[in-house]
């Protein structure tokens, strides 16, 4: 590649990281802000970091939202991945069209109209059930898990693509009944893809502000929610303390599963060397 | 060997225990020879439930008319006398939209800022994909990760973050009143650039993404045959790599400008009152007005016009996803 070429792509990374990640940065900075006016600079200071901590509203709304993110991952992963997997490897099936039109669709389905359609959905499933009387919690995880199992199901498929279906022939050739080549061989490869999913899933949850919103009733807040309902007023420096928290979990998480991935492919590296050193002698 | 009955009788236990051991048979034996059904049937029912049911509840309420009741829309379908049903469907409200300038002005307008954000993340986005792809293999990894992290973090938040930056009082004005540029701030936030601003920042990885897997299967010999063979650069570029990459486009495309059409958080924290989008006033006719046949009626017409998109997206999606394709 010629020299003025590569500047050129090292430049657009440059500026393409730099939009990405300042505002970021901003955020984390002002955190430590003393000043109430939060761009403007006060001197040091973790005051914002007291008033967040001390909050009770704050603390509800984040187990509210921790609990409604596990369940979610949890049933989003089961349901994502038994959509993936008949998806992949049952082949045509009856109404497979309109089944995958379903699992694609919520993917950029807007959120104003996924929240909506739920919240009516359980209006008139309250009165012609009886069930939800109450909108909250339940009817919030429900709305999640129809959301992000459609994110599963795709991390699924595209994981099963990848995986060839040799290894599920040999073992059925090898006599395995259907459901135990599905416990013994499909599902151990799929786990790293649930987890991914899994994760996807639980992030997903901990960001919705639309579609919670819609279907949340009196007294159910959300994290997001509660932020949005202190941010419309403006800036709130307690808030870029807890973007800061945030942003800080997910370095500290990205990085520790990179470390981890890097040190597996390091050790596989090693292992065909070995492999090879071996078979050359 | 089969239990004899008098001495399941006798303990009862070992009866308990039989009975559980023959009904796991059963299941067992049912999953066995049905596993298929029910692997498909579990989220096919869900989704048939909660995601295709409320889209007709959504188009039933949108015919309906509002009352000052609980729920505040007339029954579509009555019990009249007998079992007759009498089915009272009310276009007034679609007639509403059409008739009301705003809402045709908030539509065209939705589609607007959707559309030229979709250009400006694709202008933004493709210098950025190739030059991962470009990329030395252990950078690529790691800028790849740098592209995927923001979707960790909270969208909210990021959206946040350019209030900070753009405000009267913002990092921008302050910089520039500091230099002394300009002596009184500039308006920047709560205008259309703003919200355009916002939706370039929270959408590009997903433009970006698409791109990159798709330029990562391409072909490096093409390119370099073109080049052997004379052509310049550029010709390249615009013979070989860019209509092999019109997939990566056309599925980064649509992902950001199906959402984007119908975005909420960013208009409303970035354009405030000035910029009118169609999310904002579904949400708003739901939340403020509380007339629900009314954001039924705007959530059915914002459908309307993006079921093309959104059946492209999935065409594409599902050739992507065929079976088999990687073997």
């Amino acid at each position: 590649m010629n020299p003025k070429r590569s500047t050129f792509l090292f430049s657009v990374l440059c500026f393409g990281m730099a939009f990405l990640y300042v505002p970021m940065a901003l955020l984390v900075l002002y955190s430590f802000n003393h000043s109430k006016l939060v761009p403007v600079w006060g001197g040091f200071s973790l005051r914002w970091y007291k008033t967040l901590f001390t909050s009770e509203e704050v603390w509800n709304a984040l187990t509210l939202s921790l609990q409604v993110a596990v369940v979610n991952a949890t049933f989003a992963t089961l349901l994502g991945t038994l959509a993936g997997l008949a998806l992949v490897r049952f082949g045509r099936f009856r109404g497979r069209t309109l089944f995958t039109g379903m699992i694609s669709a919520p993917l950029v389905m807007p959120e104003v109209i996924t929240g909506l359609s739920l919240l009516l959905l359980f209006i008139t499933m309250n009165e012609l059930l009886g069930w939800p009387s109450s909108r909250g919690v339940t009817t919030i995880t429900i709305a999640h898990i129809t959301f992000s199992m459609a994110y599963v199901a795709v991390i699924i498929q595209s994981r099963l693509s990848g995986v060839a279906q040799d290894l599920e022939e040999a073992a059925q050739d090898l006599g395995g009944k259907p459901l135990r080549v599905m416990f013994d061989i499909t599902l151990p490869l799929l786990a790293p893809g649930m987890l991914a999913g899994w994760l996807l899933a639980f992030t997903l949850s901990l960001d919705d502000l639309v579609i919670a919103s819609f279907v949340s009733g009196p007294g159910a807040n959300t994290l997001p929610m509660l932020i949005y309902s202190r941010v419309r007023l403006g800036l709130r420096p307690d808030i870029n303390a807890l973007a800061t928290i945030i942003i800080m979990t997910v370095a500290i998480g990205v990085a520790l599963a990179g470390y981890l991935l890097m040190r597996q492919r390091k050790q596989i590296d090693r292992d065909r060397q070995m492999a090879a050193a071996g078979a050359a002698t | 060997m089969p239990p004899r009955p008098d001495t399941a009788g006798l303990f009862p236990r070992a009866g308990a225990a039989q009975a559980w051991h023959n009904w796991r048979r059963h299941f067992s034996d049912f999953a066995q020879t049905h596993w298929r059904e029910l692997t498909i049937a579990v989220p096919y029912l869900w989704l048939l439930v909660f995601f295709l049911v409320p889209f007709f509840i959504v188009l039933k309420i949108s015919l309906a008319e509002s009352l000052i009741a609980s729920p505040p829309f007339s029954p579509l379908i009555e019990w009249a006398e007998g079992e007759a049903l009498r089915i009272r469907i009310i276009f007034d409200n679609f007639a509403w939209l059409l008739e009301d300038e705003l809402y045709v002005q908030t539509y065209l307008n939705s589609l607007k800022i959707s559309t030229v954000s979709t250009v400006l993340c694709l202008l933004i986005g493709y210098p950025i994909a190739y030059a991962i792809v470009r990329a030395p293999p252990g950078a690529r990894h790691i800028l790849l990760l740098l592209i995927i992290l923001p979707f960790w973090t909270s969208f909210l938040l990021r959206v946040y973050a350019w209030i900070g930056i753009l405000a009267d009082r913002g990092t921008i004005n302050n910089f520039l009143m500091w230099t002394g540029v300009i002596d009184q701030p500039v308006r920047l936030l709560y205008s259309e650039f703003a919200v355009y601003l916002g939706i370039v920042y929270s959408y590009l990885p997903f433009m970006i993404l698409p791109l990159y897997a798709n330029m990562e299967k391409l072909d490096a010999t093409l390119r370099e045959a073109a080049s052997d063979l004379g052509a310049h650069p550029a010709t390249t570029f615009f013979t070989v790599t860019l209509p092999l990459t019109v997939p990566g486009i056309v599925a980064g495309a649509l992902l950001v400008f199906i959402p984007a059409t119908g975005e909420f958080v960013i208009p409303d924290l970035l354009g405030g009152g000035n910029v009118l989008m169609i999310g904002k006033v579904l949400y708003g006719e739901f939340n403020a007005n509380h007339d629900w046949p009314v954001a039924a009626a705007v959530a059915i017409a914002l459908l309307v016009v993006l079921v093309a998109p959104m059946m492209l997206y999935q065409h594409f999606q599902s050739r992507e996803m065929e079976p088999g394709k990687w073997r």
